[in-house]
């Protein structure tokens, strides 16, 4: 049985390494937001209140573009709907807390710390303290998240644009599922999403993030039908 | 840009992370459900994974020869064979400046 403390540092550990995408990504966010001319102090709120990367990216474009705030509100309301698949498969791990953590470990549940988490609570499930791993994965991102955007609104864009560093955010989700391209079924459903992301990537407010993965499970169940 | 309007989004996207961790128990999904959430991972990273590569910051379909295609099989089979996270962003990067810096030049 590891101790509250192991737990944490553990999750800590665990999501390190995406601190190479995040990081660039934190300072691009906050570069963009005071370039587009925003309030400074404007743009670091998002990170607190709102604390969703790509979200807030394009909460600040539509705004910038002169769209309206509805419609700007909307939009990060649909992109970060996804977080509602990842608290159905976090609930089950969840379950023994009470409600008051249940809604304070809401706040720090992002994708990487729910990826690295997930991973970690199927190999230990019997784990007393289990959610300290998801503690420690999200403080750990919150932390370096606010840092990095920080140092891009006062910084400004320090790190090159030529670098094209967006590109490391695919490359972060690709770590997390590779490992699953050993699963045809897996495949099939990974693939599934993927186009359909493409063919509806301009669907109303940016709803393509929510509509392939609704699509791509009704394909795994589909899959689970057909292996029975 | 207003404090209003990041706050009403800040509130949305709360809610989508509370939702169904503090308000769903786990006997309201039925196992079928649960085998299915199983899914979650290879179900939603790839809308984050493809567009990522293959639509360009204008919103468009990139080229078939871009750069990106040849760093993200790069980070695919690094990623695949090194089980390792970092390896597998540096050489997707790395294979990606390689082409746009020195061949594509």
């Amino acid at each position: 049985m590891l101790s509250k403390k192991q737990l944490f540092t553990r999750g800590m550990l665990d999501i390190s390494p995406h601190m190479l995408s995040v990081i660039p990504f934190g300072i691009i966010c906050g570069a963009i937001g005071v370039e587009l001319g925003f309030n400074p102090y404007l743009v670091y709120a998002m990170s607190f209140i709102i604390f969703g990367g790509a979200s807030q990216i394009v909460f600040l474009q539509l705004l910038s573009g002169g769209g309206s705030s509805l419609i700007a509100v909307a939009s990060v309301g649909i992109i970060n709907s996804r977080h509602l698949l990842y608290g159905a498969v976090l609930s089950e791990y969840l379950e023994k807390l009470s409600f008051i953590k249940k809604l304070l470990i809401s706040y720090i549940v992002v994708d990487q710390g729910f990826a690295e988490s997930n991973k970690f609570f199927k190999k230990n499930r019997g784990e007393e303290y289990l959610h300290y791993h998801l503690i420690g994965t999200g403080c750990t991102l919150w932390v370096c998240w606010q840092f990095a955007t920080l140092s891009g609104i006062i910084l400004g864009s320090f790190v090159p644009e030529e670098l094209g560093l967006k590109f490391a955010i695919p490359l972060t989700f690709i770590a997390i599922v590779v490992q699953d391209l050993k699963k045809l079924d897996h495949v099939i459903v990974m693939i599934t999403c993927g186009l359909s992301s493409l063919l509806f990537f301009d669907a109303p407010f940016k709803s393509y993030i929510i509509i392939s993965p609704v699509i791509a499970l009704f394909v795994a169940a589909l899959l689970l039908r057909l292996k029975k | 840009m207003t404090l209003t309007s990041i706050i009403f989004a800040g509130i949305l996207t709360y809610l989508t992370r509370m939702t169904m961790i503090a308000l769903i128990s786990r006997d309201m999904l039925g196992d079928k459900i649960k085998a299915v959430l199983e899914y979650v991972p290879s179900a939603v990273f790839p809308a984050i994974i493809f567009p990522g590569i293959f639509i360009n910051d204008y919103g468009t379909f990139i080229e078939i020869n871009d750069p990106k295609i040849y760093g993200a099989l790069v980070a695919i089979v690094v990623g695949y064979f090194s089980k390792n996270i970092i390896a597998t962003i540096s050489a997707g990067l790395i294979s990606y400046w390689l082409l746009i810096f020195v061949i594509f030049n």
